[in-house]
């Protein structure tokens, strides 16, 4: 009923082409951009601290690993250790440089994340497929031991961990331990809106096309004039960006401290759940997958309390663990191709109703 | 110059010096690869006869062995409680295949991968949930394997070897014949292998998929069993076993999905290979090695022969 497009007449390109061709979705947009800067309004802690801020960053990961797999079929099992260098780099850009304003160091620690994932993505002109995932893995594992190993990168605490210092912005504490979990969110907010629309651009435009072509078949898209070597290695170095920027989001705007086990092969793995579950090639599907998996089991810790059931806490978090299995099949089953998927087909539903087609 | 006399002469030099610790760091090599190896065994079974890249091959060597020390806790006869273990497995197989596969049939590989991601989370907190999350001790005893070491006074001085190990190798290598019997020699195995073949060229003979699929995943259960006994004996049963199934993939990855030998071959290579770094070479960049270089060695075979070393030859066409 209200999602119809009569009427909506388009009289030139751009308004065909728009990303957004119909007005009720670009309502929709500003409702959900209105909604997120109304969040640390509602001024509960817990909500802003560990639901909205980490559901950002894992979108934002989401989206590298999305550019790189999802657009670019290529199978990357190291976004763990890709977040943990933008970490690492952000940290020892912040302590050498401690004077520098420290959301430029957030983002130059995407450009140290981009070179190593370059490198790691040499192999991936020869190597294909599930075969592949070794040379990302290989990525996961050395630079996993390079974190524990190389006592510089976290300045030689003994604790052999990061703890982020006190940085301020314009008068506003930012990271640290006393600045508010509200300043962390917007900060989060506005690296990741200002980083999606980059993302938006780039997968709509030529860079997006070639890298979807290669994806289709990298042959065929050789053959048309595509030259892989330098598709390939961008779609790895805006992904490590993107992957390197999240990570260090993670540890200076949520967690306040790292060490090398944040970074390991789950912390790959989960990113890559969302993005299968969310949509592989779909920029909201990034955004679906990281809130269906990182607040599902939040949710699902709830339930049983909220039934009255008393039940340990060892005991929740394996039956949890048993949900979860089963909604990822569950979703695997109903609908193959990800939420994104299952939003486009809604909507034409919506579009077409009460009429089947 | 210094550096480089460490990295390419001072190795060799400490080989040849002490020969009984370079044959116990083979053995150890060896023994760490066999069990390497039988996992990814189970990987290729499945992936030859369903497409299907199970991740979920670590998990299930957990859950095999919790089950079986689970069962004799429970106060069952160890022998008992393995044939009861066969028996869940075999459930097991039964499941995934009606739950799973046969929903997902002709999916895209990656979807059939997170979908074995699934089972893996399901069976890590099922097995908690049943069995608790504390490390056990393998039923070693109760099951008749032998205990304690033998010591050799060889090569001017001493090699152990552990006698588990040596039980270890000897069983794995008659599953490892009897699978190639099983695959060559009986009407079921030569199915597999038509399957594996083609799967609509299967079914156009009368070969029934879902059949094979029950066979394949049981067949991998047990090869998770047996994994599972000898690497519970040699450590604890517990969750951390889990890990061992992504030092499988390199060894999967190196031999090629679809290659039993290469299998073995790459699970060889892979254990030599890690021991003899870190045992040698590890120092040098201050030790922990092992938890990468397996991936390095498989990186650098696979520049080389883009399909594993043993895996089929892949045709590209546009």
């Amino acid at each position: 009923m209200l999602y119809r497009e009569a009427g909506q007449f388009k009289t030139d390109y751009a308004s065909d082409q728009a990303i957004f061709p119909i007005s009720q979705d670009r309502l929709g947009l500003a409702v959900i951009i209105a909604g997120a800067l109304a969040i640390p309004l509602s001024g509960n802690d817990f909500l802003i601290n560990a639901v909205a801020t980490p559901f950002l960053i894992f979108s934002l990961a989401a989206i590298g690993l999305n550019l790189l797999t999802g657009y670019t079929g290529l199978l990357s099992l190291g976004t763990g250790a890709f977040m943990g260098v933008g970490a690492y780099a952000c940290y020892k850009l912040t302590s050498i440089f401690p004077d520098v304003n420290i959301l430029i160091w957030v983002a130059v620690s995407g450009l140290f994340s981009a070179a190593v994932g370059t490198i790691f993505g040499l192999p991936s002109l020869r190597i294909k497929g599930f075969y592949l995932a070794i040379a990302t893995l290989a990525a996961q594992f050395f630079l996993e031991w390079c974190f524990i190993r190389v006592s510089w990168l976290y300045n030689y605490n003994i604790s052999g961990a990061i703890e982020v210092p006190q940085r301020e912005l314009f008068g506003i504490i930012v990271t640290g331990p006393r600045a508010t979990a509200e300043t962390r969110y917007y900060v989060v907010l506005g690296f990741v809106v200002v980083m999606t629309w980059i993302a938006s651009n780039l997968v709509h435009g030529r860079i997006g096309r070639m890298w979807m072509a290669v994806r289709d078949m990298d042959i065929a898209a050789e053959l048309m004039g595509i030259r892989l070597l330098s598709t390939k290695l961008l779609a790895f170095a805006v992904s490590s960006f993107y992957c390197g920027v999240a990570g260090a989001l993670m540890t200076f705007l949520w967690y306040g401290g790292a060490e090398a086990t944040v970074f390991n092969i789950n912390q790959s793995f989960t990113i890559l759940f969302m993005i299968i579950i969310g949509g592989l090639g779909s920029l909201l599907g990034a955004f679906l997958g990281a809130a269906l998996i990182y607040i599902m089991p939040i949710v699902l810790r709830w339930v049983p309390e909220l039934l009255g059931l008393p039940m340990q806490a060892a005991t929740v978090e394996h039956v949890t663990f048993m949900t979860v299995g089963v909604l990822i099949i569950f979703f695997l089953i109903a609908e193959p191709a990800g939420l994104a998927r299952l939003w486009q087909i809604g909507k034409q539903k919506l579009r077409v109703w009460p009429f089947p087609y | 110059m210094h550096l480089l006399y460490m990295i390419f002469i001072d190795p060799f030099v400490q080989m040849g010096q002490a020969p009984d610790l370079l044959a116990q760091t083979l053995w150890e090599g060896l023994v760490g690869g066999m069990l390497y190896a039988l996992i990814a065994l189970g990987f290729v079974l499945i992936f030859k006869a369903s497409g299907v890249f199970n991740f979920a091959q670590g998990i299930m060597v957990v859950f095999a062995a919790l089950t079986l020390v689970g069962l004799h806790d429970a106060g069952l006869n160890a022998f008992l409680a393995l044939g009861l273990t066969i028996v869940v497995m075999f459930g097991l197989a039964f499941t995934v295949e009606r739950v799973v596969l046969r929903p997902l049939v002709n999916q895209p590989d990656i979807i059939l991968f997170m979908a074995t991601f699934g089972i893996t989370y399901f069976l890590i907190g099922f097995g908690e949930f049943v069995f608790g999350g504390d490390p056990k001790v393998m039923v070693t005893e109760d099951l008749f394997l032998p205990q304690g070491s033998i010591t050799y006074k060889t090569l001017g001085g001493i090699v152990q070897l552990q006698k588990i190990d040596i039980a270890a190798v000897i069983i794995a290598s008659i599953m490892v014949a009897a699978l190639a019997v099983f695959f060559s020699k009986t009407r079921i195995g030569r199915a597999l292998r038509a399957v594996a073949d083609s799967h609509s060229a299967a079914l156009s003979v009368g070969i029934s998929l879902e059949q094979i699929w029950v066979i394949v995943w049981f067949a991998a259960g047990l090869v998770a069993l047996v994994t599972g006994i000898f690497w519970g004996a040699r450590s604890d049963v517990s969750f951390a076993l889990e890990i061992i199934a992504l030092k499988a993939l390199p060894v999967l990855i190196l031999g090629g999905f679809t290659s039993i030998p290469g299998a073995i071959v790459g699970g060889l290579i892979i254990g030599i290979g890690e021991k003899l770094g870190e045992f040698y070479w590890g120092p040098l960049v201050g030790g922990g090695t092992d938890a990468w270089f397996a991936y390095v060695i498989a990186l650098v075979f696979l520049l080389f022969r883009p399909q594993g070393l043993f895996g089929e030859k892949i045709i590209e066409r546009v």
